[in-house]
C-alpha cells in the first residue's frame, strides 16, 4: 500500500530526515515514534507532499505520489495536521469540506450520505450543529480526523491524533481509525507521544532517531534498549492484560 | 474505496439531515429576503430625489413606457446611478469577503492592500502634474474635474503599479498572508507620502480637485462606465464564487487545505491580483468608498456564518445592499445637495462595525 523508498528532507540547510525506507500493508496502522522535533510531523508532510521531499520516491497503491496533481494526490491521502483553524461554521460543514477533492462544481447527495455516516461512526451527531469555533480542542481533534475519514483515502496520516483527547476518546478514536483501515483495507500512518496507547492499536513501530529510522518492526521491537536509546530514559515493559507497556523506571 | 458500503441502514435517516436542510434553508431565506428587499430599494431608490416619481411610474419606465420626463430622468440619471451603487457595493464587499479569506484577517479589505492609496496618488498626480484638473464650477451644485477620463486613466495605471510590486513580492515570499498585508501597509504609506509631497506644491484649485476626487461618489459613472465597472465585476464574482471550497479550506489552516489538495499559494496569489483588480476599477472610476468591503462581509457572517458557499453570495447582497441605501440616503439627506457616498459609508459603516463587534464578543 505504502511504499517509501530513500527518503531525505531539509528544511534550507538544516537537514531533517535521511534514508528513510518503509513499506505498509493494506489494513496496517504504523505508529511512528521519537522525541520532539526529531522530523515526524516532517515525515508526514513528505509523504503528503506538502513538503516535496528532497530524495527518494514515495508510492500509494502503486502509484508515485509525487508526479500525480495535488487533488489527485488529496483523494489518496488523508491528511490531518497537528493544528488546525477554527471559524464560524458548524461541525457538519467542516467535515464536508473533506470531500473537496472529489466535490465537482456541487455537493452530491453520495457526499452528504458519506459525511452522515462517518458523523454517526465517530458519535459526533451532537456536535453537528455546533460552531467549531466553539467547541474545545479535542472535539476540534475529533472533528478534523471525521475530515480526513470523508476523503476516502487509501492511506490516512495522522499527526498526534489524540494529543488532547481524554482517555475515553483517545481509546474510541483510535478504535475507530484501525477498524476503517481494517474494514476497509486502507492504512494508517499516526505519530504519536503516548508509546502505550501506539502499543494498544499499531501493528508496526517507528523509531525516529536523528533524522533516520533507529527501529522498524511489530511490538517485539519495543525493549527497553530501544527506549533508552531513543528518549534517553530507561525503562521497564511489562506484559498486563495482554498488552505490552513500557513503564519509566525514572520518577 | 466505499467506506459507506453496507452500512447506510445503519444511519438515523431522519435526525440529523433534517437539521442540517433546516440549517441551511435558513441562510438560504437569508438571501432571498436580501434579494427582495435589494429589489424593493431600487425602486424606492429610483422613485425618490429632487423630483418625486410615484412607483407606477417607475415600474412603467422600468418596463421601457414612454412615461415623458420621467423616462428621461429614470433612465439618464436614477438608474445607472443606483445600479453602480448596487455593481461597485457588490465588487467592494465581494473582494472583501475573499481578501478575509486569503490574508487570514478578519479587518482584510479592498483597501488593506494600498490599492486605494495607490489610485488616489494617481489621481492627484493627474491633476497636479499632468495638469487634468483645473476645475469648473457648473452653476448647479459641485465641482467638475475637466479631464475626468485622464484621471481615471491615471488612478487606474497607478493602481496596477501597486498590484504589480504587490504580486511580485508575494511570489518572491511565497505568499504568506503576513508579508502581503505587510506589503500593503507599506504601499499605503508611500502612496499617501507621495500624494501629500504632491498636495504640498498644489494651488488651492488643484488641492480642491483632488479632495473631490478622492470622495468616492456612484453618481459620477455614467453608462459606459457602468458597463465597464459590471464587465469586471460579474467575471470577479464568479471567480470568487468558484473558489469558494478553496477559501473554506484556507479558512481551516494551511496545512489542511494543502492535505485536501488546494495549492494555498497560487489561490492566494490569483485571488489577490483578482480582488486589486477590482477594486482598482472601482476605485478609479468612482473615487474611494471606505468601509464598505470591510463591514459588508461581517454583516453578512453574521447571518450565515463563515461558510463560503453561503458567505460569498451573502456578502454581495449585503454589498449591494449597503452601498445602495447609503447612496440613496446620501442622495436624500441635504437635498438638493447631493453628497457623496464616501461620505455616508464612513458614518455609517464605523458605528455598523462597532455595533457588531460588541454583539460578536458577548458570548
Ligand atoms: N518550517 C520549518 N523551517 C525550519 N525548520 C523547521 C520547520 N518546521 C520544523 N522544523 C524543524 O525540523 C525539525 C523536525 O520538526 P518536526 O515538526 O517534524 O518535529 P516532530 O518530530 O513532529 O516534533 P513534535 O513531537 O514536537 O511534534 C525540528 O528540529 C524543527 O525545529
Ligand atoms: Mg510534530
Amino acid at each position: 500500500m505504502l511504499n517509501v523508498e530513500g527518503l531525505g528532507f531539509n528544511y534550507k540547510t538544516r537537514k531533517v530526515l535521511e534514508q528513510i525506507h518503509f513499506g505498509l500493508k493494506p489494513g496496517e496502522v504504523l505508529a511512528i515514534l521519537g522525541p520532539n522535533g526529531v522530523g515526524k510531523s516532517t515525515l508526514l508532510r513528505c509523504i503528503n507532499t506538502i513538503h516535496p521531499p528532497a530524495t527518494g520516491t514515495i508510492f500509494v497503491d502503486g502509484e508515485e505520489v509525487l508526479s500525480l496533481e495535488k487533488h489527485e494526490v488529496a483523494k489518496r491521502i488523508g491528511y490531518v495536521p497537528q493544528r488546525s483553524e477554527a471559524g464560524k461554521l458548524t461541525a457538519y460543514d467542516a467535515i464536508l469540506l473533506g470531500r473537496k477533492p472529489h466535490i465537482g462544481w456541487n455537493i452530491k447527495e453520495k457526499d452528504h450520505k458519506i459525511v452522515e455516516s462517518i458523523i454517526m461512526k465517530l458519535e459526533l451527531d451532537k456536535l453537528a450543529l455546533r460552531y467549531i469555533n466553539e467547541m474545545s480542542g479535542g472535539e476540534l481533534q475529533r472533528v478534523a480526523i471525521a475530515r480526513a475519514l470523508v476523503q476516502e483515502p487509501k492511506l490516512l496520516l495522522l499527526d498526534e491524533p489524540t494529543s488532547s483527547l481524554d482517555l475515553k476518546k483517545q481509546l474510541e478514536i483510535l478504535r475507530t481509525v484501525r477498524q476503517v483501515v481494517k474494514d476497509n483495507r486502507v492504512s494508517a500512518v499516526i505519530t504519536m507521544h503516548d508509546i502505550n496507547l501506539a502499543l494498544r492499536f499499531a501493528d508496526r513501530y517507528i523509531f525516529l532517531k536523528d533524522g533516520n529510522i533507529f527501529a522498524h518492526g511489530g511490538h517485539e521491537i519495543v525493549v527497553p534498549e530501544t527506549i533508552e536509546q531513543v528518549y534517553g530514559v530507561s525503562a521497564t515493559v511489562e506484559e498486563l492484560n495482554g498488552f505490552r507497556i513500557v513503564v519509566p523506571n525514572e520518577e | 474505496m466505499e467506506f459507506i458500503e453496507g452500512k447506510m441502514d445503519e444511519l438515523k435517516e431522519d435526525t440529523l439531515p433534517l437539521a442540517y436542510t433546516g440549517y441551511i434553508r435558513k441562510k438560504i431565506s437569508f438571501m432571498i429576503i436580501s434579494s427582495i428587499l435589494l429589489f424593493l430599494l431600487l425602486i424606492y431608490s429610483i422613485a425618490v430625489g429632487a423630483a418625486n416619481i410615484s412607483f407606477t411610474n417607475v415600474m412603467a419606465a422600468l418596463f421601457g413606457y414612454d412615461v415623458g420626463n420621467v423616462s428621461t430622468i429614470i433612465w439618464n440619471i436614477r438608474l445607472p446611478r443606483a445600479l453602480t451603487a448596487i455593481v461597485s457595493g457588490i465588487g467592494l464587499s465581494v473582494a472583501g469577503v475573499a481578501l478575509q479569506s486569503i490574508l487570514r484577517n478578519p479587518l482584510g479589505s479592498p483597501y488593506t492592500l494600498g490599492i486605494s492609496h495607490a489610485a488616489a496618488f494617481g489621481a492627484a498626480f493627474s491633476v497636479i502634474v499632468l495638469g487634468s484638473g483645473s476645475m469648473r464650477s457648473t452653476g448647479a451644485d459641485a465641482v467638475m474635474l475637466n479631464n475626468p477620463y485622464m484621471t481615471t486613466a491615471v488612478a487606474f495605471c497607478f493602481s496596477m503599479i501597486a498590484t504589480f510590486i504587490l504580486i511580485a513580492i508575494a511570489r518572491y515570499r511565497s505568499a504568506s498572508p503576513e508579508v502581503m498585508i505587510l506589503t500593503g501597509v507599506a504601499l499605503a504609506s508611500l502612496f499617501t507620502a507621495g500624494t501629500m509631497f504632491l498636495q504640498y506644491f498644489a494651488d488651492d484649485v488643484q488641492l480642491a480637485a483632488v479632495v473631490f476626487w478622492t470622495f468616492g461618489d456612484v453618481g459620477r459613472a455614467d453608462w459606459g462606465d457602468l458597463g465597464i465597472l459590471t464587465a469586471v465585476t460579474i467575471p470577479s464574482m464568479v471567480y470568487f464564487l468558484l473558489n469558494r471550497w478553496n477559501y473554506n479550506a484556507i479558512d481551516a489552516g494551511d496545512e489542511t487545505a494543502k492535505g485536501l489538495g488546494v495549492n494555498v499559494e497560487k489561490v492566494r496569489l490569483w485571488g489577490m491580483l483578482v480582488a486589486s483588480l477590482m477594486t482598482a476599477f472601482v476605485v478609479a472610476f468612482l473615487g474611494v468608498i471606505g468601509f464598505v468591503g470591510l463591514v459588508c462581509p461581517h454583516i453578512a457572517r453574521k447571518f450565515v456564518g463563515d461558510e463560503q458557499r453561503f458567505l460569498l453570495p451573502a456578502s454581495c447582497l449585503t454589498g449591494g445592499l449597503l452601498l445602495l441605501s447609503a447612496d440613496t440616503a446620501a442622495r436624500l439627506m441635504l437635498a438638493p445637495h447631493e453628497l457623496p457616498v464616501a461620505i455616508l459609508t464612513a458614518f455609517m459603516g464605523a458605528p455598523l462595525f462597532l455595533y457588531l463587534l460588541i454583539r460578536g464578543y458577548q458570548h
